[in-house]
């Protein structure tokens, strides 16, 4: 690898170099797709940075080829993640959510390096955890709030529920790497969509170690899919796959909207674009988040005479 | 079949066969038209009167029964287009937006009274101006109409109870484009629910079925709706293009093909405009052995039939199982002889007239490439009227996934019909495809049943029938048969912002 600097790990803080001192283990952040971390097949590599300029870490520069190959995982695991009862989505949810807790002190430290404050830090994981919590409360009960039964004026039973649309493509918001992500991907999931996500260029460490967490906390194989990189690169990729369903764009920048929007027409890509300044506000938790990626699904039966 | 010795002989077969030439012969029974009053011409409909289009353009729209002009109807143009939606947002602004909820409905209330006062006579010119029998405009059409209207007038005033913890509020200003398919009843698809939330509506009609929308209009000056809340604006793609353009609309309601909906969301992208799409479809009506198989093939009678095909969610894929596969056909060709193409305004017609020229020659077109690519091709024997444009019922057998009868929507009275073992093969085709409006389960088995709608990816499947429509039952479809839903709860969502 061509860096001059060798990027640090953040997170040991009283892991000195002094004589004596346990030389402390660097962590390697990875991509995780469909259940594994590999490498990104293209070799390349980005170093996240503190504010202050000082190198963190190395993290794969996904190419387009790593974001197929997320796609391809999560197309496989929509069957038996959509299929998966509600119960066991909100099981998963909230086993998500201990895991992170087990966690604070790293994602705390994660984003203290990128350059939060202590204060905003902890404030951030733990409104990532209890929004976790909160999905999961919501996996067999938003059915219940958005399905009907219609009273159609012929001899027919006729009821509308929730299915989800599938392959949902997420590029998470710059800002927040925690939460901004955590308030994306779990409506979305708890509605038993899978993921790919393109974590913050800015801030992607948190987005790694996540994966972990994931992983750990038996969320099936390719449900969720988590890429570094850049928008530049693989925002439109999002946009134009031909086998994502929805994507979910967090910006504010109107050309990145516009050229998102032209290239999801071609095959009717859900697009949903999120905007915030604090991912913490109360309005980015809502069953009505779930429903953005649902679908409504009618059938009609004869009720025989 | 093992008989005993000394029971009576059976008839032959072809002794029992239906003899069509003499059995099946109606009388003519036209619907009468002398009460229908047309004007030469129709100018724009924009704040409450009929006015002269801008652009100075009219074209004519005709009978597709038999060629002849019914009437002129105004091209409008962006000028015209404009006025309308600065009509729409005056409205908006300064009445419709400022009225109680419950008055809103009141008017709705109005509205679905005068079209049951006036129903023969909508039924009548929609099938002039359309070519569907009368039948169906008379039994599914028009009644449908003011029964959406009915249905919608009650929410206006409840819709706080519709999305909880949420505070619904107009967008303002609907821009609302319709096809030729159901004229009136695409109207009322898309006024009703704009109205019943509070938005004003500019409304564009179809080019080749303008005539029912413009009566609409005399309906909403007659219910004394106040001048601008709903504006129409008559013309073809262009006309759509200045709607869906305009920098002053918040929503866009389409229904159409699905290459034009992907022109739209381009034209909107980056703008905040809301839209609704309903686009094409190419549904999966699927016949399993153990099915009723006499009312299946009603059913596909029925899903591919109605309405000469050019319904979006046509079940113009059939599917079924091998081991009755024989026997279904020969029933449906049977059922198919027996359908009667012709006058629209008869009352014993079943099929009608091909909408236009273009569309019929779209059909025959398809029907070709078909035969082209080695499907067997049968068309029913009925004899069909000189003038006018008209496709006999007709089917492909021995159709594979790849042929593009079998991908590409046909928009008419041609059905592919594949055969299948297993319901992983069958949903495995059917899923097989860019569309997922609708589709179609015929068994006996309630479980199958449920595997089969739930595994289904299309927003309406029939279980057991078909082609059933209601204005409380959500439509709307799966992947690129369109984004959001009309009809029901959930077609108010697409015209509110939920606070």
């Amino acid at each position: 690898m061509g860096t001059t600097e060798h990027a640090k790990q953040p997170v040991p803080a009283e892991a000195g170099s002094g004589a004596g001192k346990r030389l402390p283990i660097l962590k390697t952040y990875k991509l995780y797709i469909g259940g594994k971390f590999p490498r990104t097949e293209s070799g390349r590599y980005f170093t996240a940075r503190a504010p202050n300029g000082t190198a963190l870490a190395n993290l794969c520069l996904s190419s387009r080829k790593d974001f197929r190959e997320a796609v391809v995982a999560a197309r496989a695991a929509v069957e038996k993640w959509s299929n998966a009862t509600a119960y066991l989505r909100g099981q998963i949810l909230y086993r998500i959510a201990e895991m992170l807790e087990g966690r604070r002190a790293q994602f705390v430290s994660e984003l203290v390096a990128q350059g939060s404050t202590e204060t905003d830090a902890t404030a951030e994981v733990d409104a990532s955890i209890d929004r976790l919590v909160y999905y999961a409360g919501w996996t067999d009960k938003f059915q219940q709030i958005f399905s009907c039964v219609n009273p159609v004026s012929t001899s027919h039973f006729n009821f509308s529920v929730c299915e989800p649309t599938g392959v949902v493509g997420i590029v998470a918001p710059e800002a927040d790497g925690l939460l901004g992500l955590v308030s994306n991907l779990a409506p979305a999931i708890a509605g038993g969509n899978t993921c790919i996500v393109l974590a913050s260029n800015t801030r992607p460490l948190c987005a790694v170690t996540l994966a972990e967490v994931l992983h750990a906390a038996d969320v099936p194989g390719g449900v969720v899919n988590i890429l570094t990189g850049t928008r530049d690169e693989l925002s439109a990729q999002f946009a134009s796959h031909m086998d994502v369903n929805a994507v979910i764009l967090c910006s504010s920048d109107a050309a990145e909207i516009q050229a998102t929007q032209i290239k999801a027409a071609d095959n009717l890509k859900r697009t949903i674009v999120r905007q915030s300044s604090d991912w913490s506000a109360p309005e980015h938790q809502s069953p009505y988040l779930i429903l953005d990626t649902q679908e409504i699904k009618t059938t009609w039966h004869p009720i025989g005479s | 079949m093992k008989r005993k010795p000394n029971a009576r002989p059976r008839r032959k077969t072809a002794a029992r066969a239906i003899d069509f030439q003499t059995d099946w012969t109606y009388a003519p029974a036209p619907e009468s038209t002398g009460h229908i009053q047309l004007r030469e011409r129709y100018g724009l409909f924009i704040n409450g009167q009929f006015v002269n289009p801008k652009s100075g353009k009219y074209f004519a729209t005709t009978n597709p029964a038999n060629e002849k002009k019914l009437a002129e109807v105004a091209e409008a143009g962006i000028a015209d287009a404009d006025r309308a939606v600065r009509a729409a947002r005056q409205a908006y602004e300064t009445v419709w937006s400022r009225l109680s909820a419950a008055e809103r409905g009141k008017y709705l209330y109005r509205i679905a009274r005068i079209i049951q006062e006036r129903a023969r006579e909508f039924s009548v010119i929609e099938s002039m101006d359309g070519g569907k029998a009368i039948r169906e405009s008379r039994d599914v059409d028009v009644p449908l109409v003011a029964a959406h209207f009915f249905y919608y007038a009650g929410w206006a005033d409840k819709l706080a109870y519709a999305f909880p913890g949420k505070t619904p509020k107009p967008l303002g200003v609907a821009g609302q484009i319709i096809p030729w398919n159901f004229p009136l009843l695409m109207a009322a698809w898309k006024i009703a629910p704009a109205l019943a939330t509070g938005n004003t509506v500019v409304l564009k009609p179809a080019e080749t079925t303008p005539l029912t929308a413009l009566k609409l209009a005399e309906v909403f000056r007659d219910a004394d709706l106040p001048p601008g809340v709903v504006n129409i604006i008559t013309g073809g793609g262009a006309t759509g293009a200045a709607l869906v353009n305009h920098p002053d609309i918040d929503k866009v309601a389409f229904t159409g093909s699905t290459d034009v909906g992907k022109l739209i969301l381009k034209a909107l992208a980056g703008r905040k405009t809301k839209y609704t799409l309903e686009l094409g479809g190419k549904a999966a009506n699927i016949i399993f052995e153990d099915a009723a198989l006499d009312q299946a093939v009603e059913g596909i009678v029925n899903g591919i039939f109605f309405n000469q095909g050019h319904v979006c969610c046509a079940g113009s894929r059939l599917f079924v199982q091998e081991s009755v596969a024989d026997v279904v056909v020969e029933k449906l060709k049977e059922r198919m002889e027996t359908l009667i193409v012709g006058d629209p305004l008869d009352k014993n017609t079943d099929i009608g007239a091909i909408n236009s020229r273009m569309q019929l020659d779209k059909i025959q077109a398809y029907i070709k490439i078909g035969r082209d690519e080695g499907a067997d091709f049968y068309q029913t024997s009925c004899k069909l009227p000189a003038k006018g444009y008209w496709c006999a019922p007709a089917l492909f057998t021995n159709a594979s996934q790849s042929h593009r009868i079998v991908q590409e929507e046909i928009f008419g009275p041609v059905l592919a019909i594949q055969t299948f073992r297993t319901i992983e093969e069958v949903l495995e085709k059917a899923n097989n495809t860019p569309y997922g409006l609708s589709g179609g389960v015929w068994t006996d088995k309630g479980a199958k049943i449920f595997k089969m709608t739930s595994k289904l990816r299309a927003g309406v499947i029939w279980a057991n029938t078909f082609s059933k429509f209601d204005p409380g039952s959500p439509f709307g479809g799966y992947k690129e048969s369109g984004v959001g839903r009309e009809g029901g709860l959930q077609g108010l969502m697409p015209y509110l912002q939920l606070a």
